[in-house]
Order: structure tokens, then C-alpha cells, then sequence
């Protein structure tokens, strides 16, 4: 189906932002529209949703330039997933970052930024154009620059000098890759490019152009051996910040890789075993990097390049039920790591360190925050029925099937290591008791109003609550990402739904 | 003429690759900028190029009848162009201020947090 309203939730964030431009300073004012803007953009972005499982496809041709001459916007289930996952973190983390960060922050414009990034994110997930992805790559980036960067100390500072250098040098990468891909084929629109890709007869030259594309989503996915900026800059900035960098910004570039691999690519033998060597390697790094951390947010870094792993493993398997298994553990890995480092900000709130040794108590003072954290931990470790169980048991059966045991064995290792890491978290930071007394001053949770309270816990009960729906609901969830891992495995939907779309308007 | 280009890139992104190699950070910058230029002289290369024919269509016939040259690549270099304006203009400012907080142009003195857990 073709229709205008793709964009609808693209044009929200674009407003909020453009509106919160008259309210500089006045902070106040921000945060309202902010969270006005969110709640807007949230109600389209299910819209949305429900229109393209109702339909299959929509497809929005900018300009009524027909494929492959404009620029098409296409959401078919994977995007309009992404679309949905986007819209949740980013009114949960909207709540929360108008009671967590402080003035100052708010007052240089960070909603301004925020609605800029999200903006990037939902285009990039709905663009049906190669070098379309690409701006919107550009747009996100920079607005995460400006994110990460400002209020420096000299912590965050070296963080992000690894962060912007290293995404530069990822665009550069993509940009390459375009331009090759652009020259053997003669056109940008993704599902041409699919067409046109498979006519080739050098299959040299399109393996080689497909694996620069891999560098270049895989340094913002942060693959081994590529990730090594992330844990060095996403502990830095603000928990609000983190929270929205972890859970959907390393996923836009696996969503990128997929959109690659499965229709304009098709993963020749030589590039499955190397997906399947790289799965492996992230996971073992990811995994041992988090073993001998004492912060919580550093630990959570290595956790989330730990099950980029996993994404990647699903990819390598190249099978319907495998992509089934990864776009499952792609809904539950968005919400949960966006969960635990807004968890993580409370923690800091409420004891002034996030440091695992010196924290402790929690259990005892906050008994039903602990209850919620549980939830989430527990989801994170995929203890059945919670939401990451489902898919993780489905990819350990992929991987059997397949015969790839290296794969199976990292697989269930970094569970393991996933378990043993969060079960310390557990018990240093909520049964033990704190190391040294609590005095008032150090709770700085206390001192908030009872709106500041809600604006924090809530996105967090939300969320967890997204998580339970996941888990015990999982029916429903596998059904949505079976339908997208078919369109996955069958480009040719996606193709005759862009370029015949003129004959069924 | 192509030659020339096909070498030009190759001089740009090896020098590019080596400015990064260095320890200092406007080196490092430098070195992305080279990057960036040898990606936008790749697509104008990859485009192919076509002397003296633009792409428009003389009003006694329908469509092209002739070669012509490719006008995508040179829009889609523009936009790169601004793009890469955009981030050299931010990559100069966060350099300045890295330098104004630690005191180094050094990029090896810049791993102090990472030895600590």
C-alpha cells in the first residue's frame, strides 16, 4: 500500500525538535513539549505498526518519482518492529531524562538533540534507499556526538574521541562501499540494487563491496574485533544517555546489516563462516570483558557487545527459524539493555557510585525497586518464562541443527557468563549488606519530588512490564517475527512491493 | 583521466589510513579528512566519467539518445561534502576542548580510564 503517513512519525520528532528551539532555556517548557512530542510520536509510530501488519507493506515513493529513479520509504515488518521498539525506549527514556538529567544539561539543548537522534533512528529504519541510509546514519551520529559530548570531563572526553573517530571512519567505510556498489550497478533504491547485484557476473568484486558494508555497520554494531570504543564511551555520559545509546543505537547497525545481507546480498559460503567466526569472537570478548568489572555500567557495556554476538550468530545461520530467534531476541535485547542502565542511574542516584564492592543494601531499603530490577535481570538472563529465554532456546536449536557446535558451545558459554555476571550484580548491590553506613546526604533519590519519582520509576516499570508481555506473551511476539524473518528470507516480496507498487495504487 | 583519479584515491586513503596511525590528534583529523575526500573522488570515479555531454534532453527528442554524464554521483557527492563539513567542523571543536581538559595532543595519554575497572 502506498501512503504518506510512513513518515508520520519522522515529521513528529522533527517538530518537537524544531518547537523546542523557540523554548531555549527555559526548561521547563522543554520538558513538557518534549514528553508531548514523545507521546505523539509514540501513538504513530503503533499506528504505524498496525498498519503494516495489516497490509504487509507500505511504501511511500517521495515526490511520486517511481522506483528506482526517487527516494523510496518502505516499512515492512522489520522496520516497522524497529519502529515500534524505537518509539517505546524513546518515550520511556523521555520520561526519564526530564527527571534525571540536571538543568544545565536541559538548558544546552539536550531534548532538542534527543528528538534529532530519534528522528535518524526512524528514518533510517523506514528508508528504502542505500545513500538515504546513509544520511540518516549521519543524522544520528552527529546528534549522539553532541549527546556524549557535552558538560566533557576529561572522562567523557576520552571517550568520545574513540566514539567520533571511529564512527567517522565507519561512515567513510559505508560511504566507500556506496560508491562501489553505485558503480557496478548504477542505482541507490535497495531493491534494485537487489535486481541488479545478482546480474553481476564478478562475484569477486560484489563479495568484497558486501564486506565492506560489514565493516562499516559492524564498527556502529560494535563487532569484535571493531567494538572496542563502546565500552570506552558509553559508561560516560548520563544513565538517560546510555540507556538510549545501548539499547537502540548498536541495533540500528544490525538492522542495517540485515537489510544487506538478506536483499541486496545473498551471503556467499566464505561470508557465513566468517559472520559465524566474528559471532563467536564477540561473544567470547564481550563475555570475558565483563567478568572482572567492579562498575556496573562498565560491566553493562561488554554485556551489550556480548549479545551484538548473538545477533550476529543468528545472521551467520542464515536460516528462516534462526532469523525468527534473532528478531525475537532483538525485541527483548532493546528493551531490557535500554531497562538496565536507567536502572543503573537510579542506583546512582540512590547511593552516589556505581561501583559493585562499595554499593549494597538495596534490598533492604528498596524492596519493591528491587522487585522491578529483578524482573529485569531476570529477563536480561533469560530465566524461562521471561522474554529472553524464548529466543535464545530457538537459537541453540538453529545452532545444532545447523551443526555449527563452536557456536552453540560460545553461545551457551556467554549465557552462562551472562548468568554468572548478573547473579553477582545481584547480590553485591542488593542482598549483601552495604559496606559502610548510609547517611542521608548520600541518597539523593530522597530528595526528589514525588513527580520526579514517577518520572523516574515509571519508564522503568513500563519497560519491565513491556518485558514481561514479551516473555509470557511470547505466542504473539514469535508470530510478528516469523512473518518478518519470511519477508527476510524471501526478498522478493520486498522488491515486487517497491518497484510494482504503481500497478496496485 | 581516470588513471590519474584511480591513483589520486589510492593516494588519499593510504595517506588517510596512515594520518590516523599516528599519536597525534590533529593528525588523527587530518587523516579522516583525507578519508573523506578519496571516498567523494571514488563516486565521481565510479560514476564513469563523460566529457562535455550534460544530462539534458534537446527538445527534438523524447529521451537520451546519446551518452551522457551521470549527474547522481556528483549529487550525491555534494552531500557528502556537507556531511563531512558538518563533522570536521564538530570533530575541530571536540579536538580543541579534548585539548583544553587534558592538556595533550598526545592520543596515547587518552587510555587512563581504560585501566581502571
Amino acid at each position: 500500500m502506498s501512503t504518506n503517513f510512513i513518515l508520520a512519525p519522522i515529521l513528529v520528532h522533527l517538530f518537537t525538535a524544531i518547537v523546542l528551539l523557540f523554548f531555549w532555556q527555559k526548561v521547563k517548557a522543554q520538558k513538557i513539549i518534549s514528553v508531548i512530542g514523545n507521546i505523539l510520536a509514540f501513538i504513530q509510530c503503533v499506528r504505524l505498526f498496525e498498519m503494516t501488519l495489516e497490509n504487509d507493506y507500505l511504501v511511500l515513493q517521495s515526490g511520486n518519482w517511481q522506483a528506482p529513479f526517487g527516494i523510496t520509504f518502505v516499512a515492512d515488518t522489520l522496520s516497522a518492529i524497529m519502529v515500534l521498539l524505537t518509539a517505546i525506549v524513546s518515550l520511556a527514556v523521555g520520561i526519564y531524562s526530564t527527571a534525571s538529567l540536571n538543568e544545565s544539561r536541559i538548558r544546552f539543548g539536550y531534548f532538542f538533540t534527543y528528538h534529532f537522534l530519534i528522528m535518524g533512528l526512524l528514518g533510517a529504519f523506514l528508508t528504502g534507499d542505500i545513500f538515504n541510509l546513509y544520511v540518516w546514519f549521519e543524522v544520528v551520529i552527529i546528534s549522539s556526538f553532541v549527546m556524549l559530548t557535552v558538560g566533557g570531563k576529561k572522562m567523557q572526553m576520552e571517550g568520545a574521541i574513540k566514539y567520533v573517530t571511529m564512527n567517522m571512519l565507519a561512515s567513510t567505510i559505508f560511504l566507500t562501499a556506496i560508491g562501489i556498489l553505485y558503480g557496478i550497478t548504477g542505482t541507490l533504491n535497495i531493491a534494485d540494487l537487489a535486481i541488479k547485484v545478482a546480474e553481476i557476473e564478478n562475484k569477486g568484486l560484489v563479495t568484497v563491496t558486501s564486506l565492506l558494508f560489514f565493516i562499516g555497520f559492524g564498527i556502529k554494531a560494535a563487532v569484535f574485533p571493531l567494538y572496542f570504543w563502546l565500552p570506552s564511551a558509553y559508561h560516560t555520559p548520563p544513565s538517560a544517555i546510555a540507556s538510549i545509546f545501548g539499547g537502540l543505537l548498536t541495533k540500528m547497525g544490525v538492522y542495517a546489516m540485515f537489510r544487506v545481507f538478506t536483499i541486496i546480498f545473498e551471503p556467499d559460503h566464505f561470508t557465513l563462516v566468517l559472520f559465524s567466526v566474528i559471532a563467536i569472537l564477540t561473544m567470547l570478548t564481550g563475555a570475558l570483558g565483563t567478568i572482572n568489572k567492579r562498575s556496573i555500567r562498565r560491566m553493562l557495556s561488554y554485556i551489550i557487545v556480548c549479545h551484538i554476538g548473538y545477533l550476529i550468530a543468528g545472521l551467520s545461520l542464515y536460516t528462516e527459524l534462526a532469523f525468527v530467534a534473532v528478531i525475537f531476541y532483538l525485541i527483548h535485547d532493546v528493551i531490557v539493555k535500554s531497562n538496565v542502565f536507567m536502572i543503573t542511574g537510579i542506583i546512582f542516584k540512590m547511593r552516589e557510585t556505581v561501583d559493585m564492592s562499595r554499593l549494597g543494601g538495596l534490598l533492604k531499603d528498596y524492596p519493591k525497586f528491587s522487585l522491578v530490577v529483578a524482573v529485569v535481570l531476570f529477563s536480561l538472563v533469560g530465566i524461562p518464562p521471561l522474554s529472553g529465554f524464548w529466543p535464545k532456546i530457538s537459537l541453540f536449536q538453529e545452532a545444532f541443527k545447523a551443526e555449527n557446535f563452536a557456536l552453540l558451545i560460545m553461545l551457551i558459554i556467554s549465557s552462562f557468563v551472562t548468568l554468572f555476571v548478573i547473579a553477582r550484580l545481584w547480590s553485591e548491590v542488593f542482598w549483601k549488606d552495604s559496606p559502610k553506613p548510609i547517611t542521608d546526604e548520600m541518597d539523593h533519590f530522597a530528595e526528589f519530588s514525588l513527580q520526579g519519582k514517577i518520572s523516574l520509576i515509571a519508564p522503568i516499570v513500563g519497560l519491565a512490564l513491556v518485558s514481561l508481555f514479551i516473555g509470557l506473551n511470547a505466542n504473539s511476539v514469535f508470530k510478528v517475527s516469523e512473518k518478518a524473518a519470511y519477508e527476510m528470507k524471501n526478498p522478493q516480496i520486498y522488491i515486487n512491493a517497491v518497484l510494482n507498487n504503481q500497478d496496485n495504487k | 583521466m581516470e588513471l590519474l583519479l584511480v591513483i589520486l584515491v589510492g593516494v588519499f586513503y593510504s595517506s588517510g589510513i596512515y594520518m590516523m596511525f599516528r599519536r597525534s590528534m590533529v593528525k588523527l583529523l587530518i587523516g579522516l579528512m583525507l578519508l573523506g575526500n578519496g571516498a567523494n573522488i571514488l563516486i565521481f570515479l565510479m560514476g564513469g566519467l563523460t566529457k562535455g555531454r550534460a544530462p539534458i534532453i534537446d527538445e527534438q527528442h523524447k529521451a537520451f539518445t546519446d551518452i551522457y554524464a551521470d549527474p547522481i554521483p556528483q549529487a550525491l557527492i555534494l552531500t557528502a561534502i556537507v556531511i563531512s563539513f558538518a563533522l570536521t567542523a564538530f570533530a575541530i571543536v571536540l579536538l580543541k576542548r579534548v585539548y583544553a581538559t587534558t592538556g595533550s595532543d598526545d592520543l596515547d595519554s587518552l587510555n587512563i580510564q581504560d585501566l581502571d575497572i
